[in-house]
Order: C-alpha cells, then sequence, then structure tokens
C-alpha cells in the first residue's frame, strides 16, 4: 500500500459522519470485546472477527431501508450490529444463553433477527447467495417494492452456488445486490491462488450482470457505491455485483496461527484501517474534536459493558426445550 | 369418484393449489414449456403462466436454495428435481439450510418449501437416474419425508404437503406415474403422520413404501395361495414415522420383511428392523427379513436390474422362510 490516502470525497454532514464512524467503532470494540471473551472460554466453538471490514458492513448497510432483506455469512457480527441489532442479544447468543437472538443455537456464525429482516448468519461458502435470490423472488412475485442485500467474501466466488446465483437472478432480474467483501483471503488461500480471474467485478460480464468495484477501506466511497448500486436494483433494472476491497486485520477464526500472510503485509493494511483513516479525515475537516470521539468510545463501552453483564447473568436454554424448535406447528 | 393415473394426481393437487392459493408457484427444471420431464406439470403453462409455472437453469442449489429463500419471503414454493440424483447437487441447501434454520435460528424462521423430487429404478436409466435414496433424506431431522405410492396419496400428500410449517419432500416413484387409480373429488385435508394397513392378516408383516408396494401386494397374494396371510403396511411417510402401527402388526403378526428398493447397507429397512428389535423384540418368532436392492450401481441391461431390485419372488421367498408349515 503506497497510498494511505482515501477519497476527497467532502464529508459535509457532521451528524451522519459522527453515525457512521460510531457504528464501525461500536463493531471494533464488540469484537474486540467478543475476542477477550473467547479467551476467557466465555465463548467457543468458532468465532471469526471482521476487525478491519467495518467500512464495508456499515458502509453498505446505509443503502438498505428496514424493509429489505440482509443475508449475511458466518462472519457477521458487524452486519447485524450495523442492522440495528443490540449488543447485548448477540453476545448473549455466543455465550450460548436463552436470551440470544437464536436461543444458543446458533452460536457467533448464526445470527438471525426476522423482526429486522436479517436472514443470518450462512456458514457454508456461498450458501446464503441462493436464499438471497429466493428472497428476492418472493418480493418481486408479491410485487413488494423490497430488495435484498446479500453479503458474502471472495471465497465464495470460487463456489457454484455463486455462479448459479448470479445466473439465476440476472435471468429472471431479480432486485439482489451482491455485496462481495474481497479480503483477499479464502480462509488461508489468496486470491491470486484460487481465483484465475483475481478481478471479481469483471465476473459479473459471464452473467450480463452491472457490477462495480469500490475501496472498501473508505466508508464514503463504499456508502456511495452501495447506494448507486441499491438505486439501480431498486429501479428494476436487475440485481447488481460491488465488489468492496478490504482486508481482515485478524486471523480467520481464533484458532488460525496465520501463517499464510506476513507480518508487513497485515501491517501495510493496517495503515489503512478504515476507522483511523475516517477519523483523520473528519479532524481534517473539522467534524471531530476530542471530546466527541471521548463520547462516542464511552458510550459504546457501556454498550457493551451492559452485553457482557447480560450474557452473563442470562439462563442458559432449558435441555428440556431440546428439540423445540426443530419442526414448527402445521397450520389448522 | 374419478379414474386418473398417478400423474395426473399429482398435477390436479398442484393445479388445485396453484388456484386456491396465489403463494403457490411451481419451479424446476422444464418444468414449463416442456411439460415436465414426466409431464406431470403438462398444461399448467398455459394456465397459469410463466411467472407462477418457471423454468429454471440446471441450477439445482440454486434454485432450490431460491425456494428456500422465498418459503422465507412469504411465498409457498413447490420445487421439482427431476430426479434423486440430481438432487445431490442440492444437498448443501437441503441439509445446511432447509433443515437446519429453524433451529439454528431459535425458531425465528420457518421454511414451508415443498419439495417433489422423481426416484427409483426399473425403467433402464442405469446408474445415474436410478437410485431410491430417501433414506437420506429420512435420515434429517427438519424435514418431513413423504413417499406416496397410490392415486390417492399422491394427490392428498401433496395438498397436505403444502400446509406444513417446514420443509417437505415428496418422492415420486417414477414407475408409478402411468398407474391408474379411482380418488373422490372431495379429498381436502389429509394425514400424513399415519401409515396405512393395505391388507390386513395375521400370519406376517410385510412392510414397504414407494415403488415397491405393488410388488409387496402381488407379493401378499401369492402367500395367500399358500395359505399364509400377509399383513401389508404402506409405510407412506418416512419421517416422522408413523412406529405405532408396524408395531401393532407385528405384534399380532409375530414376523415381518421390510421391502425397500435402497441398497440394504444402511437403508431404510435397516432403521424399521431396528425399531422393532427396540420395541417389539420379546414378541418375535424370527429376526426381521429385509429385501432390498444389490450392493450395486443401477446396472443398464434389463435381465441385470431386474437381479438388482427386489422382486416378488424374493418377497415370497423370504416370508415363506419365516412362516412354518407354509406347506
Amino acid at each position: 500500500m503506497t497510498t494511505p490516502a482515501i477519497s476527497g470525497r467532502p464529508v459535509v454532514d457532521r451528524e451522519h459522519s459522527l453515525f457512521l464512524l460510531r457504528e464501525m467503532l461500536r463493531i471494533r470494540r464488540f469484537e474486540e470485546k467478543a475476542a477477550e471473551m473467547y479467551s476467557l472460554q466465555k465463548i467457543h466453538g468458532f468465532l471469526h472477527l471482521y476487525i478491519g471490514e467495518e467500512a464495508t458492513g456499515v458502509g453498505a448497510m446505509q443503502a438498505f431501508t428496514p424493509d429489505d432483506a440482509i443475508v449475511a455469512t458466518y462472519r457477521e457480527h458487524g452486519h447485524a450490529l450495523a442492522r440495528g441489532m443490540p449488543a447485548k442479544v448477540l453476545m448473549a447468543e455466543m455465550f450460548g444463553k436463552a436470551t440470544g437472538c437464536s436461543h444458543g443455537h446458533g452460536g457467533s456464525m448464526h445470527f438471525f433477527d426476522v423482526s429486522r429482516r436479517f436472514y443470518g448468519g450462512y456458514a457454508i461458502v456461498g450458501g446464503g447467495l441462493p436464499v438471497a435470490v429466493g428472497l428476492a423472488l418472493a418480493d418481486k412475485l408479491q410485487n413488494r417494492p423490497s430488495i435484498t442485500a446479500c453479503y458474502f467474501g471472495d471465497g465464495a466466488v470460487a463456489e457454484g452456488e455463486f455462479h448459479e446465483s448470479l445466473n439465476l437472478a440476472a435471468l429472471w432480474k431479480l432486485p439482489v445486490v451482491f455485496l462481495c467483501e474481497n479480503n483477499l483471503y479464502a480462509m488461508g488461500t489468496a486470491l491470486e491462488r484460487h481465483q484465475a480471474q483475481t478481478d471479481i467485478s469483471r465476473k459479473a460480464d459471464s452473467y450480463d450482470l452491472s457490477s462495480s468495484a469500490v475501496d472498501g477501506m473508505d466508508i464514503l466511497a463504499v456508502e456511495a457505491a452501495a447506494k448507486q448500486a441499491a438505486d439501480f436494483v431498486r429501479s428494476g433494472n436487475g440485481p447488481f455485483l460491488l465488489e468492496l476491497r478490504t482486508y481482515r486485520f485478524r486471523a480467520h477464526s481464533m484458532a488460525d496461527p496465520d501463517l499464510y500472510r506476513t507480518k508487513q503485509e497485515i501491517e501495510q493494511w493496517r495503515k489503512r484501517d478504515p476507522i483511523v483513516l475516517f477519523e483523520s479525515k473528519l479532524r481534517e475537516s473539522g467534524l471531530l474534536t476530542d471530546s466527541d470521539i471521548a463520547r462516542i468510545e464511552s458510550e459504546i463501552s457501556a454498550e457493551i459493558d451492559e452485553a457482557v453483564q447480560f450474557a452473563e447473568a442470562s439462563p442458559r436454554e432449558p435441555v428440556e426445550d431440546l428439540l423445540k424448535d426443530v419442526q414448527g406447528q402445521a397450520a389448522p | 369418484m374419478t379414474k386418473m393415473t398417478y400423474r395426473e394426481a399429482v398435477r390436479a393437487a398442484m393445479r388445485k393449489a396453484l388456484r386456491d392459493d396465489p403463494r403457490v408457484f411451481l419451479m424446476g427444471e422444464d418444468v414449463g414449456r416442456y411439460g415436465g420431464a414426466f409431464a406431470v406439470s403438462l398444461g399448467l403453462l398455459g394456465e397459469f403462466g410463466p411467472e407462477r409455472i418457471r423454468d429454471a437453469p440446471l441450477s439445482e442449489s440454486a434454485f432450490v436454495g431460491a425456494g428456500i429463500g422465498a418459503a422465507l419471503g412469504g411465498m409457498r414454493p413447490i420445487v421439482e428435481i427431476m430426479t434423486v440424483n440430481f438432487s445431490m447437487l442440492a444437498m448443501d441447501q437441503i441439509l445446511n439450510n432447509a433443515a437446519a434454520l429453524r433451529h439454528m435460528s431459535g425458531g425465528q424462521l420457518g421454511v414451508p418449501l415443498v419439495v417433489r423430487v422423481a426416484t427409483g429404478g426399473g425403467r433402464q436409466m442405469a446408474a445415474q437416474h436410478s437410485n431410491s435414496l430417501e433414506c437420506w433424506y429420512a435420515h434429517i431431522p427438519g424435514i418431513k419425508v413423504l413417499t406416496p405410492a397410490t392415486v390417492v396419496d399422491a394427490y392428498g400428500m401433496l395438498l397436505a404437503a403444502l400446509r406444513e410449517p417446514d420443509p417437505v419432500f415428496i418422492f415420486e416413484h417414477a414407475t408409478l406415474y402411468p398407474m391408474e387409480g379411482e380418488i373422490e373429488e372431495t379429498v381436502k385435508a389429509f394425514d400424513i403422520s399415519r401409515a396405512a394397513v393395505m391388507q390386513p392378516g395375521k400370519d406376517i408383516t410385510l412392510i414397504t413404501y414407494g415403488g415397491t408396494l405393488g410388488k409387496t401386494m402381488q407379493a401378499a397374494g401369492r402367500l395367500a395361495g399358500d395359505g399364509i396371510e400377509a399383513e401389508v403396511i404402506d409405510l407412506r411417510t418416512l419421517r416422522p414415522l408413523d412406529t405405532q402401527t408396524i408395531l401393532n402388526s407385528v405384534t399380532k403378526t409375530h414376523r415381518a420383511v421390510v421391502i425397500d428398493e435402497a441398497w440394504r447397507t444402511g437403508s431404510f429397512a435397516a432403521e424399521i428392523s431396528a425399531q422393532i428389535m427396540e420395541n417389539a423384540f420379546d414378541d418375535l418368532d424370527a429376526p426381521v427379513a429385509r429385501v432390498c436392492s444389490a450392493e450395486t450401481p443401477m446396472p443398464y441391461a434389463k435381465h441385470l436390474e431386474e437381479a438388482a431390485l427386489p422382486q416378488v419372488d424374493q418377497i415370497v421367498g423370504a416370508a415363506r422362510e419365516m412362516v412354518p408349515r407354509h406347506g
């Protein structure tokens, strides 16, 4: 990385800018706390941190209304928080408690919130894409104006479901915004080691699909590109593929020793930390003061402390309910 | 009473569902212009149009997944998969999403999706179009597995499936499509929770489902000629399994043969056998017998395919061995 700057896009709206910064920080602090709780063995199983990718989740989420549907991956803490899910139900879910969003059935990889049309939480790479296509089909068949946002990573691009889903969505002109968060690694396999064509946005050409790529470390650029993509889809032009070029600062999961990339590479990318970049930009523009940051950090800290206390104090799902949610009740 | 084929019964059920409920639509390979690989949906495109009779590309994973998403979005999709072998291409969506979403989301999401799958051998379609893999599906909690073996069930079970809040897989044995039967036009709600005693008997219980019901009924007829009264049970639904009907019969006859077109190893017949052993061991006068397919990929040549599939002679033979003094 030789250009640590971000786009020259002017920042005008102080309130909205502080909101974006706050949302990114909220995810960052939540995940730092989650990592700590994992080390303390309060959280088990897989924990995939999003740290470094906050601008893609938060920026793109601004393009969607509460009526739109969201589909995400197993690295979805950021998407869930950006969609408005309370930190405490997410923390409780990871603690395996009954008060978790999925009653402790899902854990870190399977957050759901039907009231926010947040359809989860898919831990088979590429597995969420066909579901997103179907959600969009349901909207189209019922003449609803909603659209569907589908987040996935660069690893999913190697799966057949990516290609099948893009083709199907394009063929049927379905309202889906495909959001590829390209963090350059499919677990430990670098993009150039798993893709013959490393420009992911170009894959859309095969399906006669519109696409673009954007710097995923620049939240304003992400927000603008996502709004453009969402407007395009909302206007009935069919789906859109937006590639968000980002980087994951932490290992793939807490179980990953991170042997497949160099420390120098990570350090170079850290210079483009989306939170640091945006914060500097806001300071340069005179929109952010030390007291703003102190206030935001303190509010977030209180929310996350409360989340941990809530998770800690919550009851576990009774074992008697083990089979309760396997099947639903038939219509009378 | 109306006389119709199994194929027409499935079509009639779909037509009724499409007319009665605007949320219902059909999606799959060649279901529209072609009329369905087995002509099940023939004519529906003209009546309901391409939005509701939706030809899909050869993307089993995407269109089954799209069925899941559409169900989450408030629709009542019927997805047709041309053969059970092709359904392997959608297994990720079926196992990891359709069956798991309700539980994984803490009960927030239900997937009211109906998937119709043609299954089974006997048509010289060789190794990649002839399998009977219903037991793989019946292994999965979170879905229901129906195996209609009669014209009445072909109609009624589909309508019942559309009332379920969770994914339902309906396995239609492809040799049954031309079979004729009579159904009452007033068939409405249909019980899919019970097995059916197709023929009462006191000497032995023959348990089967789907494509082997006909062969089993023939076998029972031949056994009657020997003075052996066989009770025939059509399981109808593999998951959830109506164990009680099986046990009621076996505690009466004390003998059971399970006839299943799947390979013997790990078959649904093995599950039935285990259920009987666990719950009625002391009532048995003989070990439970199984008549299943030979452990080979399905051969093409007619004589070889016949040798690979369960046949009436084998069913009769297995039953005769178990019933003493049959003459």
